[in-house]
């Protein structure tokens, strides 16, 4: 029963989100602080999300070292996002990057 | 083949165009699939998360949320602060559907990714007119959520099979997703700023409970980041 909670719960508030924005935003004037909130939600929780989940390895312990594969690869994708602001070749390239570090690396 | 029917035509095209992203998906998919399993979610959950809420890092989040015991209310304030970010998608796309009835809102909305947002806000932006510019958002989606729901019942079905999906790297795929859609936003300094603080200070809170250190990061980061660019603005002002 737990799981049908979470599953509804999350369900309404991610549709609550999507959905009446979609629909109200040519009909009501967001007030400006919002909107001006609003650009900043998208970099701030996917960096949030993605630098821990980079960093942090092996359960709690942050690792800077070269011996951090997702580091390296990550900088790659990084890089090359930079380059080309092309998702598939910012996946392509991690991913490849990731696999080849793993290949190589001991 | 200038006879083709234009809506057909855009269908097709916000189809392919989002190809790359949906292979980009796979992994991703079925990662969570796995996961979910893992963590104690049962098979029909688990496909319930995919088919009902459809948002792959929130659902991420929750398996492991839920493997850690939290309640079922942090879950679901978690989800809602991480798909606050569908808000800007939707009122970026918004504008462009004005026109539309319901019977089409309802789903473009559901079905609103940050995948499809990438492919169709390159598309709406394009200056041709066109009126069945929906059609191509609508083709999008409904190849992300049909992959989605694909990936996850493989991802169930593995899970059984392996024992340590994370082990294989594939938790990688989430992060190179984001970079992808993070890196090319930072053009400026309120944006630079503003990822810096909520990646650095989500890092350094990372031992809280709960993924507050999440949750503090992205606050974090959109007060500074407005806070920049008050000042840019002031000082342009004086």
């Amino acid at each position: 029963m737990t799981e049908f909670g979470i599953i509804l719960g999350m369900f309404a508030v991610t549709f609550g989100v999507r959905y009446p924005v979609l629909a109200l935003v040519s009909r009501i004037d967001l007030p400006e602080w919002l909107r001006r909130s609003l650009k900043f939600v998208p970099p701030a929780v996917l960096a949030a999300i993605t630098l821990p989940a980079v960093l942090i390895r092996d359960g709690n312990r942050l690792d800077l070292s070269p011996s951090n594969d997702y580091l390296l690869a990550g900088i790659v994708a990084a890089i090359v996002a930079h380059r080309t602001n092309n998702l598939l070749w910012t996946i392509l390239a991690g991913m490849g990057g990731l696999f080849f570090l793993r290949a190589v690396l001991p | 083949m200038p006879a083709q029917n234009p809506a057909r035509a855009e269908f097709t095209r916000g189809f392919k165009d989002t190809l790359p992203l949906v292979i980009g998906a796979v992994p991703f998919g079925i990662l969570f699939g796995a996961l979910a399993v893992s963590a104690g979610i049962s098979p029909a959950g688990t496909m319930g998360l995919s088919l009902f809420v459809f948002a792959g890092a929130s659902q991420f989040l929750a398996a492991g949320l839920f493997a850690e015991g939290a309640g079922t209310l942090v879950i679901i304030l978690t989800t809602f602060i991480v798909n606050l970010r569908h808000a800007l998608y939707a009122t970026t796309l918004g504008a462009h559907l004005q026109a539309l009835p319901q019977r089409w809102l309802i789903p473009l909305g559901f079905w609103l990714t940050d995948e499809s947002f990438a492919v169709a806000a390159q598309r709406f932006s394009e200056p041709d007119p066109g009126d069945d510019k929906h059609w191509y958002l609508l083709g999008s989606e409904i190849f992300m959520y049909t992959n989605w729901q694909l990936c996850t019942l493989i991802g169930i079905i593995l899970g059984r099979a392996i024992p340590d999906p994370a082990g294989w790297g594939l938790d990688f795929a989430m992060s190179v997703t984001f970079i992808g859609l993070v890196v090319p936003l930072l053009r400026t300094r309120p944006v630079v700023v503003c990822a810096a603080a909520a990646g650095v200070t989500a890092v350094l809170a990372n031992g809280l409970p709960h993924r507050l250190g999440l949750l503090s990061g992205a606050l974090v980061g959109i007060a500074l980041g407005m806070l920049v660019e008050r000042q840019q603005e002031n000082r342009r002002d004086d």
